[in-house]
């Protein structure tokens, strides 16, 4: 399977008067036709700002994108005009983000929402129109007599399947999810992962899944970038990382989630807090938390490794040249 | 010989709303033992939160007793009552809001020994402050520091300092972790633990996330629409879970490892509102084993089999 999505060395920053935050660092990833992505990542890792530059949606100022491409279906999109982006939004990638309570208009009717997306990208007369809006909403689990309700009369999850009805109402070739789920209780986050996963399939879409919850990427996901300080530490398909996490801080987050089949005293902890994005460390980002920290890793950030197929890792640990002393 | 600390009867807390009666707890029978964790996990508006408050008198109950220590402390009269909170604490959720963001952390922990003068004489207060920081692992340069100087995790070690400079018995920690990254959140998991086990305190754990309070708790109580459907030892939750709802629940936790098989009970559409519930079990709508009685009658909280509560006419 081809690349759909592939972004190089992408580096981000906000830059204001007293200081620069570098959000996202020399990242590089790539997800396939038809492949789900899992992003995981701690609070200010940068994942939200990936998914912004992807959409070309960063704010700006004091957004920036200082270097990189992404390619998407061999087309670099930051070489793009905004009329031509505008083309692709909603279109061929569309975005869902974490909060339905705030992502939907409350004086526009749900139906109205799902044809506004479809409207900007489709000449359709108005009662096509409404059937395709109203098979969408059908197509999340949404009886289509509600086609005329406004937000606030949807629960939370409900909202949440409108919000997904949009994103899927042009059949876009990428949906960028960002946190879709952490808003819902567990019972409603169950319904609304398997209808993301059902909808998937039978549209064929890509997905570029944000998370922090390290179950939700198990159950959904085929792919999983583990984020740190703006740059991807280790990356691989999910049943490698999960059987055989590499890097110390993906070691170290799977030792800190409290297991339900296990007991333990005391939890694993990763010492220290997340480094400020104003003022990264020197080197590997991660090394004044980590346990196993080298001289090289304070001068050097260490370049993405291939371990076994398919499984990188940027960690000097596993650089031959580095263990062998040279 | 485990001891009863808190003995909670018919607990009750209605709210008067426009569309009519919120019943956010409705009747809730439980004890919290001397030492002991006891979690109160469900999902959001089931009522957990309210319970909670509603014991500390945050928010005034309806009806029902809450007996500490032997007496019913709704009895008590403003003066006895704030004695009484020297005792009883809690820890908010969110350490970003409930912080006042003008006082530096000094200030912030030592705010309740000026609030109950007396307890700590007035030249010894910052001692005790600095006492309280080393305590939950705070540096002492943070000492005049400012919440938004301050990281989540360190926020919330504040709360947890202002909780126990008064040398509590019980701490209701209301979500303390939920806002927390997880790296940061086993570092507070690590310390409320032992801090327990130093001080000899009493909590209850409020909390959605049903693998942090079973990692924390010693019994477990399940929520669901202002009631207990289930109440036993964390372990038999897991390993036995009677009440249709629990087992929803908790097959629906998204787990992080691969290969896994599982049956997963799909509960169908959401949470009524807690307005004029109708009479019978709070679950009726959604369980799947429901009977023509289950809509009628509401099931007793029973002792099912030796310390194992729940209410459910089935098992």
């Amino acid at each position: 399977m081809g690349n759909l999505l592939e972004i190089k060395n992408l580096s981000i920053e906000y830059v204001t008067d007293e200081r620069t935050n570098k959000a996202v660092n020399n990242l590089n990833l790539k997800i396939r036709e038809g492949e789900t992505l899992g992003f995981v990542g701690e609070t200010g890792a940068g994942k939200t700002t990936t998914a912004l530059g992807i959409m070309r949606l960063v704010p700006s100022p004091p957004g920036r994108i200082v270097s990189g491409e992404i390619i998407f279906e061999g087309e670099n999109l930051l070489e793009k005009t905004e009329k031509e982006m505008r083309e692709i939004r909603g279109n061929k990638i569309s975005m869902i983000f974490q909060d339905p309570m705030t992502s939907l208009n409350p004086i526009m009717t749900v139906g109205e929402q799902i044809e506004e997306v479809i409207k900007l990208h489709e000449d359709l007369p108005k009662d096509e129109l409404r059937k395709r809006a109203e098979a969408m909403l059908e197509t999340v689990g949404i009886r289509k007599e509600r086609f005329d309700d406004y937000p606030h009369e949807f629960s939370g999850g409900m909202k949440q399947r409108v919000v997904i009805a949009m994103g899927l109402a042009c059949n876009p070739k990428l949906i960028i999810a960002d946190e879709p789920t952490t808003a819902l209780d567990v019972t409603i986050q169950a319904q609304v992962l398997e209808l993301m996963k059902e909808l998937k399939v039978k549209f064929n879409t890509s997905m570029l899944l944000i998370t922090h919850d390290l179950g939700v990427v198990a159950e959904t996901c085929d792919y999983v970038a583990i984020m740190y300080a703006g740059s991807v530490l280790e990356y691989g398909n999910v049943e490698r990382i999960y059987n055989n996490p590499l890097h110390p801080y993906t070691v170290g987050l799977f030792n800190s989630i409290p297991s339900l089949d296990e007991d333990k005293d005391k939890l694993d902890v990763i010492p220290g807090t997340p480094p400020d994005p104003a003022n990264l460390p020197t080197g590997c980002k991660f090394h004044p938390r980590c346990s196993k920290c080298m001289e090289i890793c304070k001068q050097k950030m260490p370049e993405p490794i291939e371990v076994e197929e398919g499984h990188y890792v940027s960690c000097f640990l596993y650089d031959k040249d580095v263990k062998e002393g040279r | 010989m485990e001891r009863v600390l808190i003995d909670v009867r018919d607990l009750k807390k209605y709210f008067n709303t426009k569309q009519g009666t919120l019943h956010a707890v409705d009747g809730l029978n439980f004890q919290v033992l001397k030492g002991e964790t006891l979690g109160l996990v469900g999902e959001s508006g089931c009522g957990k939160s309210t319970t909670g408050r509603a014991i500390l008198r945050l928010h005034e109950p309806t009806s029902g007793e809450v007996i500490y220590d032997g007496e019913d402390i709704l009895k008590y009269n403003n003066k006895k009552m704030k004695e009484m909170r020297r005792k009883m604490q809690i820890v908010f959720q969110d350490p970003y809001s409930s912080l006042n963001p003008r006082l530096s952390v000094f200030e912030l922990i030592a705010d309740p020994l000026y609030v109950n003068k007396g307890v700590v004489p007035k030249n010894q207060i910052e001692e005790k402050v600095k006492y309280t920081m080393e305590l939950v692992g705070l540096e002492k340069r943070l000492i005049n520091s400012y919440p938004h100087e301050l990281d989540g995790g360190r926020r919330q070690r504040v709360g947890i300092a202002r909780a126990l400079v008064l040398n509590p018995e019980f701490i209701v920690l209301d979500e303390p972790v939920s806002a927390l990254d997880v790296s940061i959140q086993s570092q507070i998991l690590n310390l409320l633990d032992e801090l327990q086990e130093k001080l000899s305190l009493t909590y209850i754990f409020v909390a959605h996330d049903l693998s942090v309070v079973k990692h924390i708790s010693d019994r477990i109580a399940v929520m669901y629409l202002g009631n207990i459907v289930e109440l036993t030892d964390y372990k038999k939750i897991f390993e036995d879970p009677l009440h249709p709802y629990t087992q929803a629940l908790l097959s629906a936790i998204p787990i992080p490892k691969v290969g896994i098989k599982r049956e997963r009970i799909m509960l169908e559409g959401d949470v009524p509102s807690p307005i004029n519930p109708g009479p019978g079990c709070v679950f009726y709508g959604r369980c799947r084993n429901r009977k023509d009685m289950c809509k009628e009658v509401k099931p007793e909280f029973e002792e099912k089999k030796p310390g194992h509560f729940v209410a459910c006419h089935i098992v």
